[in-house]
């Protein structure tokens, strides 16, 4: 028996990379994570830390010359890394659904609503087209759309953002998939119609026990709408357990920087906080701990590096409630409280 | 789909109130073209109700009309308004009827290379690597002769391997294949160029998510998004294409004198350049020019309207 025999998804050493002229890049490196039927999971870092590679990765469609060196992916228990295209291509759509950032240019602009919703159930089911009008009419109300009848005739550029986003929703549903994974789903929107989405996806999942995965860099996004969150840097996993934790209580030193990122976490006036540099690109990560370079703690109270941070790849460690890889967590949760003494 | 009357009739106030006819009504020159294209077609199309004879019918033609000259000049008939050839033709009734053999090669050449040329496109533009190679050098190849070169070559080879008889009674489909095959990398690299942009956007990627299959995606993601300029070249494909026939007939290679395209009636006047008889070269000359810059003149308005990155004004 597996360790965790709910899992509705796992991913074990996960390792991607694509293999370039001038080099190697690596977009993930020995990740590994589990998501249960029906939880809502976040997985957040800057532009660049190989956020949607994985995403892309869970649905075998990276683009050339991207492949899956090592690894696992289970879905229910079953190998999908191993799968041959014919197969996967069955699980897609059908299974596992994907939502992308920008709504507009992810409906086809040439084929209307009511098109692009009956070609994706007719193929996957046997449906007639007077079924499939029924389904996707019934879908468009679960997402809120008004008058769906009508929306079947439009096209994509007929719709607003915030309808659009809600019809590429209705879609992902069509077919009642497990999961749905969605990148970056609220960042074209406006504010107002963001909160809208969170509260629909949020909502959809529970009633449909659909498994979500989202990839933001957004922590507020992340906050509202997941129950646990993934922390990703240049590939790895730095910090992961609950959303409510990670934003309340981060203790990796990346982590803290994204949040004290955050404008709400800056008296007005100030400058902004931000972490110093930026991420490494994939194929010249530093040694050892790949944040070292941007890391505060990086020195010893006496002004020397710490050797560990530059040799050893930090390994996670339970912290808490949480699993954090950095070396010194310990010590920084010692620390800490002086610490926010003194800003 | 439900298509009542209702349907329809909003159906054409939506094409009443297009940015398309919003575009013609502002631009004279291309009502004129319009009309004169309409017009043309119209009657060739209608040329055995219009015409006033039928020049394949050899009951009709008498040897002793040949070579009258047309009705502004001393000498004419009434029964034959511009002129005759030289076995005694009406000349606008051959005009007409040779026009009709010339546009159905034109069009049915440029279906042809349009279907090989997307289709190759197509596939080299997504499939990419090795198939995108070999297609792409086989165009360069291609591009390498010049059209009517290949045309004349495939030509000459069917017609010493089937002899002139067969030629002559399957000139129509000859000449649709030899200028087809001719010119479809035209296509393929159109459509290859706007496949390579299309297939990066996201709307592909939400296609492979959903499932489909690479052939689905192709034809029905892709394909559609790739139209306006299949369109806009077919334009320009349909003007060469009159033209590379009228030239083949003009070489030999094209249709026999008793089914005459406009080229072969170009051709078979050409004789008698010499002693006078202008009109049976010029006349059918000047409707292939009229014909040609017309369907060229519209093509380049229906590029500018179809891309409205394009400044406006002449370029």
């Amino acid at each position: 028996m597996r360790a965790n025999p709910m899992a509705l998804l796992e991913v074990e050493h996960l390792d991607v990379r694509f293999p370039l002229r001038r080099g190697e890049i690596r977009a993930v490196r020995d990740l590994s994570f589990s998501l249960e039927r029906g939880e809502r999971l976040g997985i957040v870092g800057e532009s660049g830390a190989g956020k949607s590679v994985l995403a892309f990765s869970l649905l075998k469609l990276l683009s050339r010359p991207g492949r899956i060196v090592a690894g696992k992916v289970r879905f229910e228990g079953r190998e999908l890394t191993s799968l041959s295209e014919r197969q996967f291509r069955r699980l897609r759509g059908n299974r596992l659904a994907m939502i992308f950032q920008d709504p507009l240019t992810t409906l086809n602009p040439v084929l209307t609503i009511g098109q692009q919703m009956i070609e994706s159930l007719k193929a996957h089911r046997r449906l007639s087209t007077r079924r499939a009008r029924i389904v996707a009419i019934d879908k468009l109300r679960q997402v809120q759309v008004s008058s769906p009848e009508r929306r079947l005739e439009q096209y994509p550029h007929q719709l607003s953002g915030g309808l659009c986003q809600r019809v590429v929703i209705a879609i992902a549903l069509l077919l009642e998939p497990d999961i749905i994974i969605a990148d970056e789903p609220t960042t074209a929107l406006d504010v107002t119609i963001q909160a809208e989405i969170i509260t629909l996806l949020k909502r959809l999942c529970d009633e449909h026990d659909v498994g979500l995965i989202v990839i933001s860099h957004d922590l507020g996004v992340i906050g509202q709408l997941t129950q646990r969150t993934l922390v990703m840097y240049a590939g790895r996993i730095v910090e992961q357990g609950p959303t409510r934790e990670i934003i309340n209580d981060a203790q990796h030193p990346y982590t803290q920087g994204l949040i004290n990122a955050l404008p709400q976490m800056t008296l007005p006036r100030q400058r902004l906080h931000q972490i110093p540099g930026s991420m490494p690109t994939l194929s010249e990560v530093p040694s050892g701990c790949a944040f070292n370079p941007r890391c505060a703690y990086r020195m010893t109270p006496e002004g020397l590096p710490r050797r560990d941070c530059i040799e050893n790849v930090p390994q996670p460690v339970r912290s808490g409630e949480c699993q954090v890889a950095c070396h010194w967590v310990a010590e920084l949760i010692a620390r800490e409280p002086s610490e926010e003494r003194a800003t | 789909m439900k298509q009542d009357r209702a349907g329809t009739e909003t159906r054409w106030r939506r094409f009443g109130d297009s940015y398309f006819v919003y575009r013609l009504r502002r631009d004279r020159l291309a009502q004129l073209c319009l009309a004169l294209f309409v017009l043309m077609m119209a009657s060739i199309l209608a040329a055995p109700w219009i015409a006033p004879s039928n020049p394949y019918d050899l009951a009709q033609i008498d040897l002793l009309d040949s070579e009258l000259p047309p009705f502004w000049l001393a000498g004419s008939e009434p029964g034959f308004p511009l002129g005759t050839d030289a076995q005694g033709r009406d000349l606008l009734s051959t005009i007409l009827y040779g026009a009709r053999v010339s546009i159905a090669i034109g069009l049915g050449a440029v279906m042809l290379q349009a279907m090989l040329g997307t289709a190759l496109g197509l596939l080299a533009g997504y499939r990419g690597g090795v198939i995108d190679t070999l297609l792409m050098r086989l165009v360069d190849i291609q591009l390498s002769f010049s059209t009517l070169m290949m045309a004349i070559i495939i030509g000459a080879v069917v017609k010493t391997a089937f002899g002139g008889a067969f030629y002559g009674d399957y000139g129509v489909v000859i000449l649709i294949l030899v200028i087809g095959l001719s010119e479809w990398p035209q296509y393929a690299r159109t459509v290859r160029a706007k496949v390579l942009v299309e297939k990066h956007k996201d709307y592909v990627d939400a296609a492979r998510v959903l499932g489909y299959s690479g052939r689905r995606i192709m034809l029905r993601h892709i394909l559609p998004n790739t139209l306006s300029p299949i369109l806009v070249i077919s334009t320009v494909q349909i003007a060469n294409a009159i033209m590379a026939e009228a030239a083949l007939s003009f070489l030999g290679l094209g249709m026999p004198e008793t089914q005459p395209s406009l080229g072969s009636l170009i051709k078979s006047g050409f004789d008698y350049l010499q002693s006078g008889s202008w009109w049976i070269t010029l006349l059918p000359g000047l409707f292939l020019v009229a014909f040609v810059l017309v369907v060229n003149l519209l093509g380049d308005w229906l590029r500018d309207t179809l891309n409205p990155r394009l400044p406006e004004g002449p370029l």
